[in-house]
């Protein structure tokens, strides 16, 4: 290959823009204006911590956390004189070692990326870089194939809903192409509103002509003539992308007035979700579009039947839609082959927390939670003690050390007392404490419960109140047991899946923590020294006083000479904590302590 | 009827699945819902006033109040949660003196939380106006917010 036929990859998902990656794409622009080096933007290459990600082709150099500056040196060494940029090379968090390729990097080589698939390697504004991928192959031999075998073979592919539920695709396919309603409706779930997931956000701005071509093969084979994608308002990035991607469907041919010249018409809106958490929820979701509050309603009538408007609605993530064209242009066969007996083909998750390497990340079901946090994500964040994992968001649970052999797939997630969902995992460590986070996912479920079912409405209230108070200092004997008798009732008397769900985060964090709660209730501790009415900060005798607590502490509570010991006044301390983070990591002085180390006073 | 609502009213046809978009719309425009403006609304898309309120009132994306030149948002997504994001809340109130989520009585800055932002990997997260910034501290929110004070000062 020719010395200066390269391509310059700067990604451009929401997490490296914010590290001002569109400054990088314009200084590398500018001086190699007249040059035949092509330099492009993406989407997420996933890898988010290390952004702002440069990834220089075709060697696959792979340039982690670039900042303006140093793209003077990647012109002037790499571009001009061919030798990589070793300084800025992603540097293994374990080992230290410099990692020169995309391909060589742990975090990518274990991975098999399918709905990932064009993510960070196309530039998502432009048609022409799907086409080159053979975006809409798919879509040209769908067209040639009748309805009913494009359901039958989404049907054999095994694919099952991305968006956390887990039901065959193909069999809700089927119910939809059977209904009888004139028009039809496909629809696409892109509201992702669990806190700590980003995955369709991810799909949609890195590659949103993959998801329309599953939409527009959906509506093929259910006779829709309509699809509309809803997509939570708080993603502008995704909303501009998937609004240029339709225009540039539409020019194409790809949507509108019969499709690349069959008899098939199509076409696509996007509306734009408010913020409210339960429209995750199919019946929700619809009424919400219809222009109501978004409550849910009882099914049946399911709205493969009965959707929106009353009419046959077919409802299906934003991942779920980008499995399609593969399964359409490789067949049924190939994707059965990948995963599990009845998982099948890839699972992406949303890796954070105290993991090492955070971000977007998609595996073969049934790879284990210990594969994901350890060969993936490089462990636990600083070296800390790994706790929990917390799958599925506040529908899912958390799952202890005892579950990292468990497989991921919907089945063995489900067994253990957590689940699937669409895909978010959140690692959590020794300093994370289990009830904090029981009362967290709490919150979140009690502020967005709709209203409507009286189970949920009251329960999660109750329920918070509770957790409150364990977390607070104020716990009771009995409190455990009441929090489970209270979960029942709402698990049992909801109507949708976030009622139903809602205790889950509790349940689990009783059932493997339990001895955090009654640490908390009996014996005033807090075990992973983070809840404040159980703990103090103590300077040790090692401090060698330097002054920064004390200049940073916002009450004053601190005093002391300088260059000697520094001693915190416990009436005045509001444990904000500011002393333990601004202490020099070498001296490291400050101490939490709590329960029975704890010198306070017990409440009376 | 006020020429921005006029304006808005000719992007759509006046019936109830518009209801929400004509409401970002009109938000979009005056930064909240002026209670005047609900009125009209109600006529426009043939829907009773309280139903436009209780869709309004129902999704977290709407305000009644105007907000301030500037608003900080605060992610409180389950990555951030774990990093730190309530200390980084009450850092931000503390700075701006502010009893959790409103708007300051200089008009110069609304905070609030959001669900998640969607950059957990970059956790703690807050925005200002549009623009992410994330790995935050103590130290950091404490700069940032007094940077983005002196900046509208200067203006």
């Amino acid at each position: 290959m020719e010395k200066n036929n390269r391509t310059i990859l700067i990604c451009r998902g929401t997490g490296c823009e914010s590290s001002k990656s569109p400054e990088i794409q314009a200084a590398l622009q500018e001086s190699l204006e007249n040059t035949d080096v092509e330099v492009k933007f993406t989407g997420c290459h996933g890898m988010c911590q290390q952004g702002p990600i440069v990834i220089v082709e075709p060697e696959d150099i792979f340039y982690a956390k670039v900042k303006t500056k140093d793209v003077k040196k990647i012109v002037d060494e790499h571009i001009l004189k061919g030798k990589a940029v070793e300084k800025l090379f992603y540097q293994d968090p374990s080992s230290k070692e410099r990692v020169p390729t995309y391909h060589e990097i742990p975090f990518y080589s274990r991975q098999k990326r399918l709905v990932l698939r064009n993510c960070g390697t196309i530039n998502p504004e432009e048609i022409e870089d799907s086409l080159a991928v053979g975006t809409y192959q798919g879509l040209e031999k769908a067209l040639g194939m009748s309805p009913t075998d494009i359901v039958g073979e989404v049907k054999e592919s095994g694919l099952r809903g991305r968006g956390g539920g887990g039901f065959s695709t193909g069999i809700k396919w089927g119910f939809c192409q059977d209904a009888d309603g004139d028009p039809k409706y496909v629809l696409c779930n892109a509201d992702e509103g669990d806190p700590g997931a980003f995955m369709d956000r991810s799909v949609l701005e890195g590659d949103p002509h993959s998801v329309l071509e599953g939409m527009i093969i959906a509506g093929f084979a259910i006779g829709a003539s309509q699809g509309y994608i809803y997509c939570r308002a708080e993603y502008p990035l995704a909303i501009k992308r998937l609004q240029i991607a339709i225009e540039q469907a539409r020019d194409k041919g790809f949507l509108g007035e019969k499709i690349l010249g069959s008899k098939f018409s199509f076409d696509i809106e996007i509306f734009h979700g408010a913020g409210a958490f339960v429209c995750g929820e199919e019946t929700a979701l619809i009424t919400s579009i219809e222009g109501n509050r978004g409550m849910p309603r009882s099914r049946p009538p399911y709205p493969a039947i009965s959707g929106l408007y009353g009419k046959p609605t077919l409802l299906n993530n934003v991942k779920t839609y980008a499995n399609i064209p593969l399964i359409i242009t490789k067949g049924s066969k190939w994707f059965a082959d990948i995963g599990t007996e009845k998982s099948k083909g890839t699972a992406v998750f949303a890796l954070t927390g105290k993991i090492a390497n955070s971000g977007l990340i998609e595996v073969p079901m049934g790879v284990t939670l210990r594969e994901i946090i350890y060969d993936i994500g490089g462990g636990v964040l600083d070296g800390k003690k790994f706790k929990a994992v917390q799958t599925g968001g506040p529908s899912g649970g958390c799952l202890p050390e005892s579950f990292l052999d468990t497989p991921v797939d919907y089945d063995s997630l489900t067994e253990a007392g957590s689940m699937m969902g669409s895909g978010g995992m959140v690692v959590l460590d020794e300093n994370t404490c289990m009830v904090d986070i029981a009362r967290y996912f709490l919150d979140f479920t009690e502020m967005e419960s709709c209203g409507k079912c009286v189970p949920c409405r009251l329960g999660t209230k109750q329920m918070l109140n509770i957790l409150d108070d364990i977390v607070e200092g104020r716990g009771q004997p009995g409190d455990i047991e009441r929090l489970e008798e209270i979960a029942r009732g709402v698990k049992l008397g909801s109507l949708c899946g976030l009622g139903q769900t809602a205790p889950n985060p509790v349940l689990t964090t009783i059932r493997y923590f339990r001895d955090e709660y009654e640490a908390h209730i009996h014996d005033n501790a807090c075990p992973a020294k983070q809840c404040k009415a159980f703990i103090t900060f103590h300077i040790l005798d090692s401090c060698v006083g330097c002054g920064l607590c004390l200049k940073n502490c916002p009450v004053e509570a601190i005093s002391g000479e300088q260059k000697e010991l520094h001693t915190i006044d416990q009436d005045i301390c509001i444990q904000c904590g500011v002393c333990y983070e601004v202490c020099p990591p070498k001296v490291f002085s400050v101490e939490i302590r709590t329960g029975a180390e704890n010198r306070v006073e017990e409440p009376v | 009827m006020e020429k921005g609502l006029e304006t808005i009213f000719s992007d759509y046809e006046g019936k109830r699945e518009n209801v929400i978009p004509i409401l970002q719309k009109v938000q979009e425009e005056y930064t909240y819902l002026p209670e005047h403006l609900m009125a009209e609304i109600a006529d426009y898309t043939r829907v009773p006033a309280s139903d436009i309120y209780g869709v309004a009132t129902f999704y977290a994306q709407f305000r009644f109040t105007p907000t301030g030149e500037n608003i900080i948002s605060v992610c409180r997504g389950t990555a951030c949660h774990v990093r730190g994001a309530p200390r980084i809340f009450e850092e931000v109130t503390d700075q701006l003196n502010l009893e959790g989520e409103g708007t300051t009585e200089d008009q110069k800055f609304t905070v609030e939380t959001v669900a998640c932002v969607g950059c957990c990997a970059l956790a703690p997260v807050l925005t200002i106006n549009e623009e992410v910034h994330g790995d935050l501290t103590k130290q950091k929110v404490k700069k940032l917010v007094q940077a983005k004070g002196d900046q509208n000062g200067e203006e």
